[in-house]
């Protein structure tokens, strides 16, 4: 853990006059600036958005990580968590990853255990990886296509590995006939069909249909390899076993945790990490004002878990430190859906009316303004993604910021309802912004007639409330507040749980307004054929468009974040396949 | 049966009370209490808790201070053992004047911590209720103990043979096991002579007595009774009894000042004061007396009407609301304080009646009754 | 806690045998007492959610509750057992281990076995062992604290009643006992950390580091004792008041002792008792963790856990956690009215 700064001569003075240093609030908020800085300049406002800043290569010292929240599990197949997929690459390697590259550069995969990117054939339903030679664990071993193979098959045994993504299960396993490696009768519990080891150096997938993103699929942790020997099932995410640069020294969950030098890794056989840092530390703290307060004084580096500093700090930020803030976009959006199961909102005109009635700028003012909040969404696909389109606009919400009243009415008349009508706003309980969101629309929607009701329901039980298709019914949530953000990026990622029919759940549901469109599911099985990512990108804007003719989304905003940097921090940039966040792989210390 | 060691002997002098002597000139009495005044400033005015009191006392005597409650007995008390700070009123300083000599040394104007050393040694207190007046979570014994290593430079054990003579001296049985038991474990009368045990371990010159049956068994009053009066004999100190019961001074006092208002209405020898009183408020006590072939069913409020305020003491005569004879004075009672006059040989009164008045109210209305 | 009786009721009488029957009554009642506190929390926890409709499974699971997955989770846990079997297994666990087993997959959990953590996987008994010396030292160190100052100012408000120093005391003591200990915590980080930046304020290990320690643990105690001593001198004033009121007070001047010895010994030995009481069961509730200090703090104790077990739905953590407290105030209360017959001789022989 971190060793305290202070003398034993400062603690006595300090202890001396606490009392009086508490009467004399004045003191509050000077000296902010950072103790740790020694001779570092902070490079200067988004500085490190979309491009390197402080670019070193130094190695040595201790990157300093402080957070609120632990992630869900740090077991490659098990964590869901945006930070924790960055901050895996640390001590996990896939066969291909993202590239170390600024912005939407680093969306490109690379190859990482593998030579290459997959060779593919069959119609996109062989993928085939070679090894790089000299891959070793972290005790020495070497790392094997099998290893990559049992480390994959753990998604299959979500009964003890819960929690990750399974879509490689569903892509490589729709029909689930594999029943995970601790219910395989094998002896090498390597017994699923569709991926194949015909040698340690060698992996074969067999896709029972194409899938256009499944070398983004691999890229994610869960793609990781896991030695069967070492794979301690539900505990594994206490101590996961490092094939990459660094390797867990101690965790304590939701306390603590410190990564050590893997000397095992080699550098030659990785170029995506750096690994500059000796050590890695992660102090998880409960009081949030008080980590942006250290952040700004310098006791550590960054946040962990990149969600943005905290409304009480945010104007010591941006004023005198802003120097040491980033403004990247998150690739979240955010936005109000309009399930079409709901009487009025099943007619076009009336979801069209919510959306000229709304105004976008005291929307995007709920949400935090320009800078904390996000640029206000002309429409559904964020700008990371390919195939998106900042200035399709066809609402005109860019133009008319607080609404357009009259175009609204015109609506309402024509979905028959010309004296506006009533609803109810479903919204979490437990985002005090997302209710002052939904109070903003509330408001602006009464300009024509639509009243509304709020109903704040269990923000932890997301997936049973709205997320199931009869409640939202039966309570008669005619708007939905939410955000979404991709688990990989590009359209498929983004868009697909969100509008194709397909993936309308009983349970845990996400196309809310149950979207129902033949064309949409169809340009959705276009674009998972296409091989190459452009043409793939012309499918999605497509789809986008759609999506806003069909006026089922309300979007309010692209979402930005005001993130913290360190001025030691070296070699930082915000990676568009990590939501914004830094690559942490890439990050140093001065 | 007694080998306690220092046998003081009464004085046989005049022990009556007299009228005071002006001025701070030192008096020959032992006890002399001069035109003492307790007032307690609170929020709702000033209480005149005593009010110009007067009397004297000789060693071996007993005084029966008799009121009810509110007349100022206990404060007269208080202010002699130098207590009255922590009276009923809180913490609102207590405003004093006039002069107690005890012993050749006036108390009210000597500093503070010179009382202090009086109390326990020269005057010791006993109270009404032993239970509340004892620590609950000291031994008797530790009790005792305490209250003689205040003013004897002993060890524990010492103190301890003391406190155990002691108990012994005032009737506890096995008074070396009893002496480690906690107050509660005692009954009432046993407490009341562990009290008495306590105030007498240093041979104090004066013993006050503030109303030291009032919580006890008729039975056991009379036996606390006699053991005070055979010990004040034993070690010929003077006695101050406090008590709202005229039966209790009858069988002990030597004089009685009858107390009202926060003044003295009516004193004299006991004898006098029961058999001649002056006072239609000394008639009113009187006639609430226990007598032997009646049960005594009412202990308190012997007149009819309550006590006076002490904020706005009634115009005149104090007891003039309550006396059924006010009109008799032809307004005077209403308008004029009457004065402390003497009626008799050493006897004293402060009424507007005139004495045919009140020879002709006693000998006709009041005796018979009695 | 009604069943555990206040201070003051029990009534052993004189003699080893019946005071020995006395605390074995009592240590009796305590183990009754606690069967019925884990069967309510492990019922608020387990049995509710299935009968509001939500089956406990989901809270074990992630993003996706396919069925075969949920019934794997139910079989490890037990779920669809008859609750008293689930209760038993429970109580079973927590004196003799028990093995959470799906098929091959078993995990074991050895005694006191308060179940494991189905967020990270780790058994609970460890976590509250951890945590709780945390717990411990800052309740320790504070209640020093809060006891010398609280009680402190609380005898020399009731001495000096109505005087301006009287008032001043108990106006601070009225902010003290009003103030949330988020906002006296998050000042005094301000002033003392960020703005004068005399101590770190980041909790460390005393083995790590003595004055580390010391720094980290300061403004935690100060801030909780301010808190607990406001709360301590107002009922030590009140209590010191009424004291000096009694007669005994009265008989101990009457005897010529000095004023600081009235005070010191005659009137403190009363005015502790029920500030001993209150200790205790003060005491006792911190163990059960200090929520708000530990989370403005950090400081990685009981209470912290218990936050993040009840964001996380991590309902073994929460069960284990309220177990702890339970345990915390039963032992407490017990422990209060032993001392109690010790301090107060009516209580011990009656």
């Amino acid at each position: 853990m971190t060793s305290p700064r202070s003398s034993r001569r400062r603690l006595a003075a300090g202890t001396a006059v606490v009392v009086v240093a508490l009467l004399s609030t004045a003191a509050c908020g000077g000296g902010g600036g950072g103790k740790s800085d020694g001779n570092a300049k902070a490079p200067g406002f988004n500085a490190a958005v979309n491009k390197v800043a402080n670019a070193s290569d130094k190695k040595g010292g201790t990157l300093k990580f402080i957070g609120t929240q632990d992630a869900d599990s740090w077991d490659p197949q098990r964590g869901y968590y945006g930070f924790m997929w960055d901050f895996a690459r640390y001590y996990t390697r896939q066969l291909v990853s993202f590239t170390p590259e600024p912005g939407l550069a680093s969306t490109t995969l690379k190859p990482d255990l593998a030579t290459g990117l997959a060779k593919v054939e069959d119609g996109g339903k062989t993928y085939t990886y070679t090894l790089k030679d000299g891959l070793k664990w972290e005790d020495g071993s070497p790392l094997t296509s099998k290893d990559v193979k049992y480390g994959i098959e753990r998604i299959w045994a979500q009964d003890v590995i819960s929690g990750g993504p399974i879509y490689l299960q569903q892509v490589l396993d729709p029909k689930g006939e594999y029943k995970g490696p601790y219910k395989d009768t094998s002896a090498d519990k390597l017994g699923l069909k569709s991926i194949e080891t015909p040698d340690d150096k060698t992996i074969v997938f067999r896709l029972p249909k194409p899938n256009s993103d499944f070398e983004q699929m691999l890229a994610m942790p869960s793609g990781s390899p896991v030695p069967a020997a070492k794979d301690t099932a539900a505990k594994y995410g206490l101590k996961p076993f490092s094939s990459g640069p660094y390797k867990f020294q101690s965790y304590t969950p939701n306390k603590s945790m410190v990564l050590v030098r893997n000397t095992n890794w080699s550098a030659s056989t990785d170029d995506l990490r750096k690994a500059l840092p000796d050590k890695i530390t992660v102090t998880l703290t409960t009081n949030a004002d008080d980590m942006d307060k250290r952040l700004i004084n310098g006791d550590y580096d960054l946040d962990l878990n990149a969600t943005g500093v905290g409304q009480a700090a945010r104007a010591e930020v941006l004023g005198k430190n802003k120097a040491n803030a980033d403004n990247p976009d998150t690739g979240f959006i955010r936005y109000a859906v309009f399930p079409t199961t709901v009487k009025p909102m099943d007619n076009i005109h009336c979801r069209k009316a919510v959306i000229l009635a709304a105004d976008h700028k005291s929307l995007q003012t709920a949400r935090g303004g320009p800078q904390a909040g996000g640029a206000i969404a002309p429409n559904m696909l964020p700008l990371g993604i390919k195939g998106a389109d900042g200035k399709y606009d066809p609402y005109n919400v860019l133009k008319d910021t607080t609404g357009n009243v009259e175009e609204a009415k015109k609506e309402l008349k024509a979905c028959g309802q010309p004296d506006g009508f009533k609803t109810t706003i479903a919204v979490r309980n437990n985002k005090p912004i997302e209710i002052a969101t939904a109070e903003s629309l509330q408001e602006s929607l009464k300009k024509v007639g639509i009243t509304t009701e709020l109903d704040e329901f269990d923000g932890a039980q997301t997936s049973g409330i709205i997320g199931a298709p009869k409640t939202v019914k039966s309570k008669g949530y005619g708007i939905i507040i939410m955000g979404w953000g991709a688990d990989f990026p590009s359209g498929q990622g983004f868009l697909q749980p969100l509008v194709d029919s397909r993936f309308i759940l009983e349970s845990g549901n996400n196309n809310f307004a149950e979207i129902k469109d033949k064309a949409i599911d169809g340009l959705f099985d276009q674009a998972l054929t296409q091989t190459d990512a452009n043409a793939a990108a012309e499918v999605y804007k497509q789809i986008n468009q759609k999506v806003s003719e069909g006026a089922y989304y309300l979007p309010f905003t692209f979402e930005k974040n005001i993130i913290w940097r360190s001025s030691r921090l070296t070699n930082v940039y915000t990676a568009d396949a990590y939501n914004g966040r830094y690559d942490y792989a890439s990050l140093g210390v001065q | 049966m007694t080998d306690l060691p220092i046998q003081k002997s009464g004085t046989g002098a005049d022990s009556a009370p007299n009228e005071p002597v002006a001025g701070k000139a030192k008096p020959t009495a032992f006890l002399e209490v001069r035109d003492l005044k307790v007032h307690f400033p609170t929020d709702d005015g000033l209480v005149k808790s005593v009010d110009g009191l007067s009397f004297q006392l000789e060693k071996g005597k007993t005084l029966g201070i008799v009121g009810e409650s509110g007349s100022g007995k206990s404060v007269t008390s208080l202010a002699i053992m130098g207590l009255h700070r922590a009276g009923q009123y809180g913490r609102s300083k207590a405003r004093m004047s006039g002069e107690i000599w005890l012993e050749g040394r006036e108390l009210i104007s000597a500093d503070p911590d010179e009382v202090r050393r009086l109390r326990g040694k020269d005057v010791a207190m006993i109270f009404q209720d032993p239970l509340s007046a004892m620590h609950p979570y000291f031994t008797v014994g530790a009790q005792i103990v305490e209250a003689y290593r205040v003013h004897h430079d002993v060890s524990k054990a010492v103190a301890r043979k003391r406190a155990i003579e002691m108990l012994d001296r005032v009737g506890i049985p096995q008074p070396d096991k009893r002496v480690d038991d906690y107050p509660h474990q005692f009954s009432g009368g046993m407490r009341q002579r562990a009290m008495i045990a306590m105030a007498l371990s240093n041979n104090p010159d004066l013993l006050i007595a503030d109303e030291p049956t009032t919580a006890l068994d008729v039975t056991v009053q009379a036996q606390i009774l006699d053991l005070i009066r055979d010990l004040q004999k034993e070690f010929g100190s003077a006695v101050i009894i406090i008590t709202h019961d005229l039966g209790v001074v009858a069988e002990l006092a030597d004089d009685i000042l009858v107390m009202y208002g926060g003044r003295c209405v009516e004193r004299g020898p006991a004898d006098k004061v029961f058999y001649e009183p002056q006072h239609p408020y000394t008639w009113g006590l009187l006639g609430s007396m226990p007598r032997l072939d009646r049960e005594r069913t009412e202990r308190l409020n012997p007149v009819k009407g309550s006590p006076p305020s002490l904020i706005n003491v009634p115009s005149g005569c104090a007891f003039h609301p309550r006396c059924p004879y006010a009109e008799l004075t032809g307004g005077a009672s209403t308008t004029v304080v009457p004065e402390l006059s003497e009626v008799g040989s050493r006897h004293h009164a402060a009424c507007h009646l005139s004495a045919a008045d009140r020879e002709r109210i006693w000998t006709e209305e009041i005796a018979p009754k009695l | 806690m009604a069943a555990c009786g206040g201070p003051g009721n029990p009534r052993a009488a004189a003699g080893p045998s019946t005071v020995l029957a006395y605390i074995i009554r009592r240590l009796f009642a305590v183990v009754v007492m606690l069967l019925v506190i884990t069967l309510v929390t492990f019922g608020i926890f387990f049995l509710i959610p299935k009968w509001v409709g939500v089956d406990p499974a989901t809270y074990f699971i992630g993003k996706q509750a396919d069925p075969a997955s949920l019934e794997g989770i139910r079989k490890k846990m037990g779920l669809d057992d008859p609750i008293l079997v689930q209760f038993g297994k429970f109580l079973w666990g927590l004196v003799a281990g028990r093995d959470y087993a799906n098929g091959t997959d078993v995990t074991h959990c050895s005694a006191p076995c308060f179940g494991y953590s189905f967020r990270n996987e780790q058994a609970i008994w460890p976590v509250l062992t951890d945590r709780l010396p945390v717990t411990m030292q800052l309740a320790a160190g504070a209640c020093v604290i809060w006891v010398v100052v609280g009680v402190g100012t609380g005898v020399v408000s009731a001495l000096k009643r109505g005087s301006a120093l009287d008032r001043t005391l108990m106006t601070v003591a009225l902010a003290g006992v009003s103030l949330p200990i988020y906002f006296t915590g998050m000042i005094a980080l301000a002033v003392v950390v960020y703005g004068l930046g005399w101590i770190d304020g980041q909790y460390v290990p005393f083995g790590e580091s003595a004055s580390g320690w010391f720094g980290g643990m300061l403004l935690p105690w100060v801030t909780l004792a301010f808190l607990y001593a406001a709360m301590y001198a107002r009922m030590t004033r009140a209590t010191m008041l009424e004291i000096m009121g009694e007669d005994y007070i009265r008989t101990a001047r009457a005897k010529g002792l000095r004023e600081p010895v009235v005070i010191g010994k005659h009137a403190m030995r009363s005015t502790m008792t029920p500030v001993l009481t209150i200790l205790g069961m003060d005491l006792g509730a911190l163990v059960g963790g200090a929520i708000l200090t530990e989370t403005t703090f950090s400081l990685p104790g009981i209470g912290q856990a218990a936050v993040k077990a009840i964001s996380d739905k991590d309902f073994p953590l929460i069960l284990g956690v309220t177990l702890i407290a339970a345990v915390a105030v039963v032992v407490a209360n017990l422990l209060v009215d032993l001392l109690y017959a010790v301090v107060d001789p009516r209580v011990r022989l009656s």
